[in-house]
């Protein structure tokens, strides 16, 4: 115990004497150990504390409160007393040992056992004794935390203090002037405001001391460590401002006032401060400032021509207006939400009206804010306005002006949330319902592109509020959006009809149904025009959001498949395959009406299967049916699977099952028109490219995109001929199709021995094949390893690097290295068809960093010791893998590979140049040191490839260049000239697209280091 | 040019921008080869130039138009007329010569760059248009480098 005290009477005296700051630590250490005690240790400074040099004190004093800082958690309450005891009465000490005081009284005031009554004597002798603003900012900043420890902890105490408290603080804050510190006086306001504490007749006062920052004007020293924003600052404010309703009477007139200003941030931060009083006052505290408000509002929002002051100021209209529409009406005064909407409707109204139209919108917007705010508001704005927008509309005869009043009438039809009717109430504009119909019915009517567009906007704003659109008018909207459907070529405008169509035929299925399907249906199947079935078949897809719609839309689908099989009609290609891509929109409802999923399952699929199956059977013998052409099946294979993807368990497990039995025995007893011969082997390998085999693709379609749960029945069979199939299959697309089929299965089945036998025996398979160097299959052998690498890769199986690792090592293979290179490819993106999310497959987050992590530098050691015409394999590959990596990885990789990267710039294949640079261009906007030393060989690789045979590498190399521009100019500048005269070339090329890119980069680099310019 | 501190045209029409021109079939197609037109020039100069006194493009304030951008690819010409926001615009030759710097940079060696005002709408016309065409004059004004930095101001897009 005698060697400890000796110890600490050192370290004591080499702290106060010696002045070494590190003994603090130490000391802090033994206290925290309980090697001496906090009494211990003030006995030990006794000497020091009461020293009459006041740097002794003060060093003393320094010592104590470092160590409080570091071990306040232990002491008990008895210590704390005595200490706060001793360090109030210090803060009336000498001013050099104020600063040490403060910082251990702010140790204290984190204490958990502070006892009773000490935080307002602490707060009162702080307010007594210590004038805050004359202290340094370290100190200053020290009070403010005590304010906001002793906040949070002794809330009750503190409320006791009174007024007294309120006006303590704004007599420290008066005057504070650094950022840091007004953050946290904003906070202790705030707190202040926002907890209740009484601010007795101190309210103008604390005004006073917060609102003389309004509006804020920061703007943070370059390479600020703080990391303050202006936006911090302006929101801290503004919540102490907008805080409570008894600042309105100073606030108001101060935001009028400074909406006078012509600094744009000060507008922007005044409206946005309004809006946001607009959630705590009442009616009461706006009454007298409104007609101030709502001229300055008025003026900025018709003045400005700037987007963030016209947005703030509709925004601080709306708010305001939502606020007048709480306040409760007593009988005797009278309705203020009808006295400013008066206001607003005097000035504004008669804009729509005038003859040229010209401050049409900003009235048109203002009058929106105001009517959207609520529904009351939006009652008494659409009573004013509507019937002059429509009287307009009628006398108006000129296009143009027919459809900026429709497109202001648009606005007030679309209701906000908050102008939303409740329950029980009706909308606004069921008084208008008969003349609103009317106009856009003559809109429709027009010929006038852009009328049109903005009629059928209106028409589905109007269709999706109850009681705007009875059953005649619905009929007759349905009527006019078919004639245009048929007869309007403009792309924009066909656009618009299908996207009304489809919101209108959610809600009114029946008049669809009866009165544009027939029609759509009758157009598709007659020998019309090309673009106008395209348009139809596009309609009815975007029609079938219901199950009763898709029960008549789906067959007229499926009926242009069958006629394009039998003959009977004569479909191109192009239309056989937009029809398939629109049975795939109508499927992928299934999503959210499961009953569409059970229509499919019921009549589409057996239909489409049997369609393919008929086609695939009979063209051995008669002509070619669209329906085996692989890209009709490729694009029949969605269909499938987003069906099959939405269907419920017990249709999903039917579902597996009856593909499983038609595939592997031929089971063709679920198929529609039952006329197809008994043995048929669809799993056998055929050389003939339009042969049943190619149906696999179907198959993948029905079985990959079940949910996970779903068992698939046979699946061991079915696994051994796919495998056949893709092995020794030679027509691409059947064993292309085989492997991915394969694959999917693989991926979904659940882990355990089963599995890992089928991946060792097909790894097997594989690698004897390849082995094989003369064998004619190893193309098969190659494509099914990938799928199968693919699908162990994504559920992080054990195996998975055995695959990947043959892949890399085909690298290297003379015949399948390019091929191999193109695979990374496959395996890094997700593909379209199987082994993707809505398939249910088994992807795990982050497979692509994980496998780039563990591979990049198998990569590079590949490329390294591979010979020279191999490389850009390596090269090729590396780029597929970086390409597919997420943004951020990619930026924290680079730097790493950047030598490789440069090297593939210099690559012959185009392919490998264009990937490589879509990956450097986001990285050179922030370049990473590394790069610095290459920008020569930088420079000469992108320069020489702008001139590159192929467009989009040109592209690509001048957007690379242009990030360039906006490095440091030290670095770039000695580049300039080569630079400049380089892109004089790629000026007069003969792409568009290229010229404009090369324009763009020349321009700023004739900025760069010029007066004026950067 | 002293920073005035009253705009000249406080509060000018402003016009809508015609949209982005449209990416055609033939535009990706590597072996069709694409003249300069009209609406080229037109959309490499409504981009990129702004207003001295606002923050809006030529394009907004209708000082360029599409049909007063001429060009022949064959003959290696363009010819493009401006219209000052007000007859008394002092920022008449500063535009024009911004359109001129900007064409300049932009255009290929070959082409024979003609920039005046649209006949009838500005009073002094005829000087800034002689300025304006003659070379010796515009390369010496680029070598004053307050009226380059001027210029370089119109030219620096608005993203940075």
């Amino acid at each position: 115990m005698a060697a400890d005290n000796s110890v600490l009477l050192g370290l004591v005296e080499e702290f106060v004497s010696g002045q070494v700051d590190s003994k603090a630590t130490d000391t802090a250490k033994g206290i925290k150990t309980g090697q001496f005690t906090i009494l211990q240790l003030v006995e030990a400074l006794g000497l020091s504390l009461t020293s009459s040099q006041h740097q002794t004190r003060g060093r003393g004093v320094q010592l104590l409160s470092l160590v409080l800082q570091e071990c306040y958690s232990c002491l008990s309450e008895r210590e704390v007393e005595v200490l706060l005891a001793f360090y109030e009465n210090r803060l009336k000490d000498h001013y050099v040992i104020t600063p040490h005081v403060l910082r251990g009284l702010k140790a204290l005031t984190k204490c958990s056992v502070l006892p009773p009554g000490s935080a307002v004597s602490i707060l009162r002798s702080i307010f007594q004794d210590v004038h805050v603003q004359s202290l340094m900012l370290a100190e200053r900043s020290c009070v403010y935390n005590i304010l906001i420890s002793l906040m949070e902890s002794r809330e009750e105490e503190l409320k006791g203090l009174g007024a007294d408290f309120t006006f303590g603080f704004v007599q420290s804050v008066d005057g504070e002037r650094d950022p840091r510190n007004l953050l946290l006086a904003f906070q202790v306001a705030r707190n202040i405001i926002h907890r209740g504490y009484d601010l007795g007749k101190f309210v103008e006062e604390l005004f006073e001391v917060t609102s003389c920052y309004f509006p804020i004007d920061f703007s943070p020293p370059p390479n600020d460590p703080h990391g303050i924003t202006q936006e911090d600052l302006i929101l801290s404010l503004r919540a102490v401002l907008t805080g409570t309703s008894r600042f309105a009477e100073f606030l108001l007139p101060l935001i009028i006032e400074k909406l006078d200003s012509d600094v744009q941030s000060a507008k922007v931060d005044s409206l946005q401060t309004l809006a946001a009083c607009g959630l705590t006052y009442t009616h009461k505290e706006l009454a007298e400032f409104l007609p101030g408000l709502w001229s300055s509002i008025r003026r900025e929002v018709f003045q400005t021509a700037s987007e963030r002051v016209e947005s703030a100021g509709l925004s601080a209209l709306s708010a305001l207006t939502s606020c007048l529409s709480r306040s409760v009406l007593s009988s005797d005064s009278e309705d203020y939400l009808q006295v400013f909407l008066n206001l607003v409707l005097k000035d504004c109204q008669h804009h729509l009206c005038e003859p040229d139209l010209k401050l049409v919108w900003p009235s048109a917007k203002l009058l929106q804010a105001a009517a959207g705010a609520s529904y009351r508001a939006s009652l008494i704005v659409s009573a004013a306005v509507i019937p002059a927008l429509l009287e307009q509309y009628n006398n108006r005869t000129q296009c143009a002006q027919r459809r900026t009043l429709l497109e202001v009438l648009q606005g007030f039809v679309q209701p906000t949330p908050l102008s939303r009717p409740a329950d029980g109430e009706e909308s606004v504009l069921v008084a208008f319902q008969q003349s609103l119909c009317s106009v856009v019915f003559s809109a429709l009517a027009e010929s006038s592109a852009g009328l049109q567009v903005t009629a059928t906007r209106v028409l589905t704003a109007l269709g999706q509020q109850p009681g705007l659109l009875a059953q005649t008018d619905v009929e007759k909207a349905v009527d006019h959006l078919t004639r245009l459907i048929l007869e309007e070529g403009d792309t924009q405008v066909s656009l618009a009809v299908v996207e009304c169509s489809g919101s209108l035929a959610h809600l009114h299925p029946k008049a669809f149904i009866s009165r544009m399907i027939p029609r759509l249906k009758e157009e598709i199947l007659s020998e019309s025009n090309a673009a106008v079935r395209q348009r139809c078949v596009t309609a009815v897809a975007s029609v079938s959001s219901q199950l009763s719609v898709v029960q008549e839309s789906a067959p007229v689908l499926l009926q242009v498949l069958a006629s394009a099989h039998t003959g009977s009609c004569s479909f191109s290609m192009e239309e056989v395959t937009a029809a398939c891509i629109s049975l795939q929109r109508i499927a992928a409802h299934a999503h959210d009406a499961e009953e569409i999923g059970q229509f499919f399952h019921d009549n589409i699929i057996p239909r489409l299967l049997g369609l393919a199956l008929q086609a695939a059977l009979q063209s051995r013998d008669s002509g070619h049916s669209p329906l085996t052409d692989e890209a009709v099946l490729s694009a029949l294979v969605p269909v499938i699977s987003t069906a099959c993807a939405a269907l419920q368990s017990g249709s999903a497990s039917r579902m597996a099952a009856q593909a499983v039995s038609l595939f592997l025995d031929g089971d063709v007893s679920f198929l529609p028109e039952n006329a197809f011969p008994s043995q048929i082997q669809l799993l056998q390998s055929q050389a003939e490219s339009r042969g049943p085999s190619q149906l696999v693709c179907l198959l993948m379609a029905c079985v990959c995109s079940l949910p996970r749960s779903v068992d698939i029945p046979e699946i061991d069979t079915l696994l051994v001929q796919l495998e056949d199939l893709s092995c020794t299959c030679s027509h691409l697309f059947s064993y292309t199709f085989a492997a991915k089929c394969f694959a999917g299965l693989v991926n979904k089945r659940p882990a355990g021995e089963a599995l890992d036998a089928v991946l060792e025996r097909v790894l097997k398979r594989i690698s004897v094949e390849l082995d094989n160097v003369s064998s004619s299959q190893r193309t098969q052998a190659f494509t099914l390893l990938l799928w199968v690498a693919k699908a162990a890769l994504l559920r992080y199986h054990p195996l998975s690097t055995a695959l990947t690792d043959k892949l890399f090592a085909l690298l290297s293979d003379p015949e399948l290295g390019s091929q191999a290179a193109d695979g990374f490819c496959v395996l890094m993106s997700d593909s379209p068809d199987v082994l993707n999310r809505s398939c249910h497959a088994d992807v795990r987050i982050m497979y692509r960093q994980r496998f780039f992590a563990e591979n990049s530098t198998k990569l590079v050691k590949g490329f390294n010791s591979a010979e020279q015409e191999k490389k850009s394999c390596y090269l090729k590959a590396l780029s597929h893998i970086v390409n597919n990596l997420p943004r951020e990885v990619q930026l924290t990789e680079l730097p790493a590979l950047l030598p490789l990267l440069l090297e593939a710039l210099s690559c012959p294949d185009q392919a490998v140049q264009l990937s490589t640079l879509s990956c450097l261009q986001p990285v050179l906007l922030e370049p990473p040191a590394a790069l610095r030393n290459q920008l020569e060989a930088l420079f000469s690789r992108l320069l020489a490839l702008a001139t590159s045979p192929a467009m989009k590498v040109r592209i690509a190399s001048l957007r690379c260049v242009h990030a360039l521009s906006r490095l440091p100019e030290h670095m770039v500048l000695p580049f300039r000239a080569r630079v400049l005269k380089a892109l004089a070339a790629p000026l007069d090329d003969t792409k568009r697209l290229v010229r404009k890119e090369a324009v763009a980069a020349r321009g700023e680099w004739f900025l760069l280091g010029s007066p004026g310019g950067r | 040019m002293s920073g005035g501190t009253r705009l000249e045209n406080a509060n000018p029409l402003i016009f809508q921008r015609s949209g982005e021109r449209l990416l055609t079939a033939t535009d990706e197609d590597e072996d069709v080869a694409d003249p300069i037109d009209d609406r080229e020039i037109f959309d490499i100069l409504s981009v990129s130039i702004n207003d001295p006194e606002h923050p809006l493009s030529l394009e907004e304030l209708n000082v360029v138009e599409q049909v007063r951008v001429n060009v022949n690819d064959q003959e290696s010409t363009v010819s493009v007329e401006f219209t000052p926001t007000i007859p008394h615009c002092s920022m008449a030759t500063l535009i024009g010569l911004s359109i001129k710097v900007k064409l300049l940079r932009s255009l290929p060696d070959r082409f024979k760059i003609d920039v005046h005002i649209t006949p009838g709408t500005h009073a002094s016309e005829d000087a800034v248009n002689k300025q304006l065409a003659d070379k010796e004059r515009v390369a010496a004004a680029l070598e004053n480098s307050q009226l380059l930095e001027v210029v370089n101001q119109c030219l620096s897009t608005k993203s940075m």
